[in-house]
């Protein structure tokens, strides 16, 4: 029994973890999808979401109100405003300029950009990391007291809770409205999609407006989760993040989910059974793995090279 | 100016503001346990609606500037003239290399001990500079993990010390031989890998060599790192006041005169001089060799490269190769230089200088990777009361530079090859 | 020389080709043709070893090879062109020419670095196969211009001395004419037409110029939608009801 619990455990901590990843790397393999191109700052911009998060609910404690639902609320939609504009920013200055030159020079201005707003949080906000104030507190508790118990908190279940809905949403958003539809044709075909009259310019920053809010709500979630935020915080995650839309199958928005739940376990699993340093080396070896034996991820479409 | 501009130019205003105030406005402070939050200086506020407003204004009026800009006349002043014909050209150009070479020598004995120092850095950073040109700049793939490289040639020289006992000289063909071999080992999972994708999994390389580094406490010491690795020696002779070793001498003894803490700077000077000069003459060789000829095929058509017979396999491998050869040198000098060395100074961000180096200098082109490698490591020192900045005039030259100048600052150029008519 | 028979290649659910067969011998030009979207560059691709065929053999000079990467297919000798120009860009033209003849250069890095006489006899030996192929074609003054920085039909050339540079047993050539002007078509005509007579090269071209394929061709193979249609010589297919039906209606 005491087994069953501590594999549970593992396995809840897992999911929940896995979901953030799965909201993150949405941001990732919607842009990739669309522009062939990863977004290296795209760590950045969760953690700038989970900055901007913080500083509203200290701004809100100061003056005084306290009702959690206003809050969180409140919360939620300052890191995501704030997160969707630099998303926008980022995609029309580091870019848009050199859309389509050859692959290295996206890559190494998204590089760049990554390192610039890394330290420009770490020069406004200072390096070290900060509390997070841990607003959902308590949760069930499994198993006898005396011996291992699962421990499932709310908190946990809110980060499940909120990713489900921002999926589902998200799903019916691009698979029912205008926009959504005009981002399937874009990723399926740039340049038809532009003769038929789509101005792909703005179904672009549309896009990265899209995947910057996912991450500002993942932000907020894991601000609250992990209790504390620092400058540095979101590069590592960010990997960890497109990682999981490679495994998944990057384009794919259903990959997305799959793959981060599936690291999010691996990780929690290594972290559990063998050691918790180590977990970020099975994370990339997954990566390696994958991109070295069905490049095209789980549930990606596999790709003919044109000739 | 249309409606729709000045809708666009508010916008972009609302949104610079937006992105600033927040982060920038309102400090995150620690009040006891609590946070608390603190308004900004007036200064910075003001300062955030300063950039809001140029951020309008520019794009107002962004067709007219974009347009006189193009107008300006060209800065460069020679950009007029005739290019030399080859001849004259190359010679000019082993006469200016010579001359930098023997002013190179003997410079280091007029100055300071610091300026020494930190000549050695910039030379380190020559060497993988260059590596990572043969990498990026010739064979097109974008390596992000190559301070794993860098890690193992220095760790080779810390644990050979610490275990074995080897000098310097011994550790230095073993590190950079290993360092090839790992070169090896991650260029094969990467082979059918395409550019994004190659460079994710080569930064993962990287960061698990990393984390293998910090957490094998047992072997490299893991966080604290290992120190006491020992400076180079000259024919037996140490440079430090007293003798370490059995069985050497000490340099300044032989010589009878008196010690400084000079010597051993200015020596690890010249053998980080003497490796970064083989570095660059036999990568400028090799760029002329059909290996450099088909590392460049396959950077400018991987497609039609094989259509012609020649191995992807081969040609990726021999890039990693011998790019991470270069990379255990700089590490051996690298492990020399500091005593002491710790997963610490092998984190991704150096790979990304390394990258934004070769960028910057003009990817191919050795000479233009030197002066990079020249600027981005002297020009911190220059500006230190900026140094808070550093990174993040880094991050934005970098992107700035790919919009403006991808080609880098001294972009390559093509070796002309003189050709007989047939007959 | 070359035997492809009843090939076939899916992509998924789409059957892009599907039995076809032809044949080339030895001081020939045979021609593919068909209207777009047959499945030409398929079969090329998949004779040449980019694409896996996923039914049917090839045979070049009695040995099956399909399936075979395409590296290993250029080396045994046969070589092609791409429908898109696919030249080294920022490399010299000259460049474009040594690269592509590695396999007859010395690749030990120990040669080149210690410049042996070995290494340097097949140096100056590719140089003058260089010179000699960019003066056929009359490229030789541009030789160390950068190859992304000539013009279209210069280009076109330049790919086609590239190919003979690597002394192929069989030449492939995907739409050489395409975007060219008449008078550069007629140029291509006598350089293929001599590649055969001169340099004993075979040559399986696709083209869409239907003076150029008639002129030149010894014989002619039509496919259809991924299907083959007619084969023969120039007069046959000429004449043959079904190609007529299916596209021939134009010059």
């Amino acid at each position: 029994m005491q087994d069953l619990l501590y594999f549970s455990q593992q396995l809840v901590n897992g999911l929940t973890i896995g979901s953030t990843y799965a909201l993150i790397a949405i941001g990732y393999t919607m842009v990739y999808g669309i522009i062939g191109m990863i977004n290296f700052a795209h760590g950045e911009i969760y953690m700038i979401g989970a900055y901007t998060a913080l500083i509203a609910i200290t701004g809100l404690a100061t003056l005084g109100i306290a009702w959690l639902p206003v809050i969180l609320l409140v919360a939620l939609i300052c890191a995501v405003i704030v997160s969707s504009s630099m998303g926008w920013a980022v995609e029309r200055v580091a870019y848009r300029p050199v859309r389509g030159r050859h692959r290295l020079i996206p890559l190494i201005s998204a590089i760049g950009m990554s390192i610039f707003l890394q330290n420009y949080v770490h020069l406004a906000q200072g390096s070290r990391n900060i509390g997070f104030p841990a607003l959902i507190d308590g949760g069930f508790r499994f198993g006898a007291p005396e011996s291992f118990q699962l421990s499932l908190s709310y908190m946990q279940i809110t980060i499940f809770i909120t990713t489900l809905v921002c999926m589902t949403l998200l799903s019916l958003f691009i698979s029912r409205s205008r926009i959504g539809r005009a981002c399937r044709a874009v990723s399926q075909d740039l340049g038809m999609a532009n003769l038929l009259g789509i101005d792909t310019n703005r179904i672009i920053s549309a896009t990265f407006v899209i995947g910057a809010s996912l991450a500002a709500v993942a932000g907020l979630l894991l601000g609250m989760y992990y209790g504390s935020v620092d400058p540095l915080f979101g590069f590592i995650a960010g990997l960890k993040a497109f990682t999981a839309a490679v495994l998944g199958g990057i384009g794919s928005i259903p990959g997305a989910m799959l793959g981060g739940l599936i690291l999010g376990v691996s990780e929690s699993m290594t972290s559990g059974y063998l050691s918790g340093e180590y977990k970020d080396v099975v994370s990339f070896s997954l990566l390696i793995l994958i991109l070295l034996f069905k490049p095209t991820g789980l549930l990606g479409k596999p790709e003919v090279e044109k000739i | 100016m249309t409606t729709h501009n000045l809708k666009h130019a508010l916008f972009c205003a609302i949104v610079t503001v937006v992105i600033a105030y927040p982060i920038l406005g309102l400090d995150l402070v620690a009040q006891g346990t609590q946070i608390g939050l603190e308004g900004a200086t007036p200064t910075t506020i003001i300062s955030i609606f300063l950039a809001a407003g140029i951020v309008f204004l520019f794009q107002l009026f962004r067709d007219n500037i974009m347009g006189n800009l193009g107008k300006l006349p060209k800065l460069n002043p020679l950009s007029g003239r005739e290019p030399m014909p080859a001849e004259k050209r190359a010679k000019v150009e082993a006469w200016v290399l010579t001359g930098i070479i023997v002013l190179a020598l003997f410079w280091p004995f007029v100055v300071s001990r610091g300026a020494v120092d930190l000549a050695t850095l910039v030379l380190i950073y020559i060497m993988l500079a260059l590596g990572l040109n043969v990498v990026v700049g010739l064979a097109g793939l974008l390596d992000l993990g190559y301070v794993a490289f860098y890690a193992v040639g220095a760790y080779t020289f810390a644990l050979l010390y610490q275990y074995f006992g080897f000098t310097f000289w011994m550790a230095l063909p073993i590190g950079a031989l290993l360092a090839a071999t790992f070169g090896m080992v991650l260029g094969f999972p990467v082979l059918r890998l395409r550019g994004d994708y190659l460079a994710i999994v080569t930064l993962g390389f990287g960061e698990i060599i990393r984390i293998l580094l910090n957490n094998w406490t047992a072997v490299t010491g893991g966080p604290n790192g290992i120190g006491g690795i020992p400076d180079p020696t000259l024919f037996g002779m140490e440079f430090g006041r007293r003798v370490k070793e059995e069985g050497n001498t000490s340099f300044h003894e032989t010589f009878g005169i008196a010690y400084s803490g000079e010597h051993k700077v200015i020596f690890l000077y010249l053998i980080a001089l003497v490796l970064a000069v083989i570095t660059a003459l036999v990568i400028r060789r090799l760029m002329r060799m059909p290996v450099g000829r088909a590392w460049e095929a396959l950077r400018e058509d991987e497609i039609a490269a094989r259509s012609l017979g020649l191995s992807r396999t081969a040609v990726k491998l021999s890039a990693f190769t011998i790019g991470a050869f270069f990379a255990g040198f700089a590490g051996t000098v690298f492990a020399s230089k500091q005593g002491f060395i710790s997963p610490e100074s092998f984190v991704f961000l150096e790979s990304a200088i390394i990258l934004a180096i070769v960028v910057l200098g003009g990817m191919g082109s050795q000479i233009g990777v030197i002066l990079a490698a020249v600027a981005v490591t002297i020009l911190p020192e220059l500006a230190r009361e900026f140094s808070d900045f550093r990174m993040l005039v880094f991050g934005a030259a970098m992107v700035l530079m790919m919009v403006w100048r991808p080609q880098g600052l001294m972009p390559m150029r093509r070796i002309p090859i003189a050709l007989k008519r047939q007959e | 020389m070359l035997e492809v028979q009843d090939l076939s290649m899916r992509f998924g659910g789409l059957l892009a080709v599907d039995g076809v067969s032809l044949d080339v011998q030895n001081h020939e030009i045979v021609s593919v043709i068909g209207p777009n979207g047959a499945g030409k560059t398929t079969v090329f691709n998949c004779v040449s070893g980019f694409y896996k065929p996923t039914g049917g053999k090839i045979l070049f000079e009695g040995k099956e090879v399909q399936g075979k990467p395409d590296y290993k297919i250029s080396r045994l000798g046969m070589v092609r062109t791409f429908q898109h120009v696919r030249l080294f860009g920022q490399m010299s033209v000259v460049e474009n020419l040594l690269v592509a003849q590695h396999r007859h250069l010395n690749t030990n890095l120990l040669s080149g670095l210690l410049k042996t006489p070995d290494y340097r006899s097949r140096e100056k030996r590719s140089l003058d196969k260089a010179a000699y192929w960019l003066e056929r074609v009359g490229l030789l003054e541009l030789a160390n211009r950068e190859a992304g920085n000539l013009a279209y039909g210069q280009q076109r050339r330049l790919e086609i001395a590239r190919c003979m540079v690597t002394e192929p047993k069989l030449l492939m050539l995907d739409e050489p004419a395409a975007g060219l002007n008449p008078a550069e078509t007629n140029d291509l005509n006598q350089l293929i037409m001599s590649l055969k007579e001169d340099y004993n090269v075979s040559v399986l071209l696709i083209e869409h110029d239907m003076s150029l394929v008639m002129d030149i061709s010894d014989r002619i193979t039509v496919i259809n939608q991924g299907r083959p249609l007619a084969s023969g010589t120039p007069d046959d297919v000429r004449q043959n009801d079904d190609v007529i039906k299916a596209y021939l209606g134009e010059a």
